[in-house]
């Protein structure tokens, strides 16, 4: 049979770039750096009730991490799982460190504009994700704490924070199944906390898949009990979301 | 152990404009002019203040955790810091604090989250999301769900490690340690003195806090 959709979606997202879109449940999503020095900040949607959304907090506490790789899940704020992490060539990605503000990026890199600089200005997460949720009936109001896929940072005993420098390759990749059906939200725009002179940022790309079916051996399932029972919320919000009589 | 950043406070309560009691599980909401000091004390020890702020002039922008965190580069609060939003204006900043320690990554329980962290049945259980959101609801008709960022916990001990991990310990606070916070800018303050019975946070005794408020 022939198709005219293939079923594997390819996506470069540029340094600085951004990009929303839906994506339903059982996805995979491959991210992969394309030079070393990568960081892309990602947030995500409940696509049937925006107000539902990536928590940060929820999904630390719940793991007892501070930091996310294979086996994590992202939590949403009604206890679910919006996405898994079910590849990982890295070990370490950054909940904590936040996206760069337009203020920021001028302190750090220097003042430049679409005037002067055409398409080559340097991008914000601030403004990227401004837009990108706005496209998506969202607004800044909506913003919430990011994960920076690529990135390493660390605390010490003291609570300071640490970004460390060379921490993800060229190849390094990481992959996210979907559970629920999602708005993602990307911006492919520096760490606030890379002490980096120049604009650090690299390209990425994307690869969408449909994903296998979750097996009761699954590591994300079962990384805790508290990943299983946000997997049982979210399976019983899919069947209560599905028709009954026809 | 982090770094402790003591600071005594000369405020008497006497000249306290505002004066009020919390009790555990129950939530307050108040808008603070710039200048004001509000004192939260944790009047018997090792109970959680989970604590929201907002714009006053703009109440879609929230208090951001990871904004204030990244500005100060580090994860807990203590005298000094400035509390920012998510447009990164300064909201609040701690001018005192015998604690030494506040939470910014653990965020607020809520029954969602208690099914996940300790079972199905802790659904009916009160929580601090259900006092934000009873809170806002009453207050004022432009706040939804998707106002309700991670919040400040005063008086929790939430430690990182070096190697990544976080957990929830007692520990820090003790009877009538408090936290004064300057307002910035015009900041509505929303708390949830926190019911969770389910961890150590509360010390399995949720207590009551105190609120004052000094004017300029």
């Amino acid at each position: 049979m022939k198709t005219l959709s293939p079923s594997k979606i390819s996506k470069m997202i540029p340094a600085g770039g951004k990009w929303s879109t839906l994506i339903r449940r059982g996805k995979q999503i491959t991210f992969t750096a394309l030079e070393e020095g990568a960081n892309i900040s990602l947030l995500l949607y409940n696509a049937n009730d925006l107000s539902e959304r990536y928590n940060m907090p929820d999904t630390l506490k719940a793991q007892h991490t501070a930091h996310l790789t294979k086996g994590n899940v992202l939590m949403s704020d009604n206890g679910r799982v919006l996405a898994s992490i079910i590849e990982d060539s890295l070990g370490w990605h950054d909940p904590l460190s936040g996206y760069t503000s337009r203020v920021l990026t001028n302190q750090k890199y220097g003042i430049t504009t679409y005037q002067n600089e055409r398409n080559d200005y340097f991008r914000s997460g601030e403004e990227n994700f401004a837009v990108e949720l706005f496209r998506n009936g969202l607004t800044p109001r909506d913003l919430m704490p990011v994960v920076n896929l690529f990135s390493k940072v660390y605390c010490d005993n003291d609570g300071n924070l640490h970004y460390v420098t060379n921490h993800s390759k060229k190849g390094d990749t990481i992959t996210l199944r979907t559970e629920m059906d999602v708005i993602l939200v990307l911006s492919n725009t520096p760490n606030p906390l890379n002490p980096a002179a120049t604009y650090p940022s690299v390209p990425v790309q994307l690869t969408i898949a449909d994903a296998e079916p979750i097996q009761e051996n699954d590591t994300c399932l079962n990384h805790r009990p508290e990943n299983r029972r946000a997997f049982e919320n979210t399976w019983e919000y899919i069947l209560l979301s599905k028709g009954g009589i026809q | 152990m982090a770094v402790l950043n003591h600071a005594v406070s000369e405020r008497k309560v006497e000249n306290a404009s505002f004066n009020k009691t919390i009790p555990a599980g129950e939530g307050w909401i108040y808008t603070l002019e710039p200048g004001q000091v509000l004192r939260i004390v944790d009047l018997e020890g090792n109970q959680a203040a989970d604590t929201l702020f907002y714009d006053a002039d703009k109440p879609s922008d929230h208090y951001s955790a990871v904004n204030t965190i990244q500005r100060q580069g580090n994860v807990y609060l203590s005298t000094g810091s400035i509390l920012v939003s998510e447009s990164g204006k300064e909201l609040v900043k701690i001018v005192a604090d015998t604690c030494g320690r506040h939470d910014t990554l653990g965020g607020a329980c809520s029954a969602q989250s208690n099914t996940v962290r300790y079972s199905h049945n802790t659904l009916p259980m009160h929580n601090c999301r259900d006092t934000f959101m009873l809170q806002l609801a009453k207050h004022d008709s432009r706040f939804l769900k998707r106002d309700l960022a991670p919040n400040v916990n005063f008086f929790m001990n939430v430690p990182v490690t070096p190697e990544g991990g976080l957990a929830f310990q007692d520990g820090v606070s003790a009877p009538g340690k408090y936290v004064e916070l300057e307002a910035i800018s015009r900041t509505l303050v929303l708390i949830s003195n926190c019911p969770q019975l389910n961890n150590p946070c509360n010390a399995y005794n949720p207590t009551p806090i105190q609120v004052l408020i000094w004017d300029k």
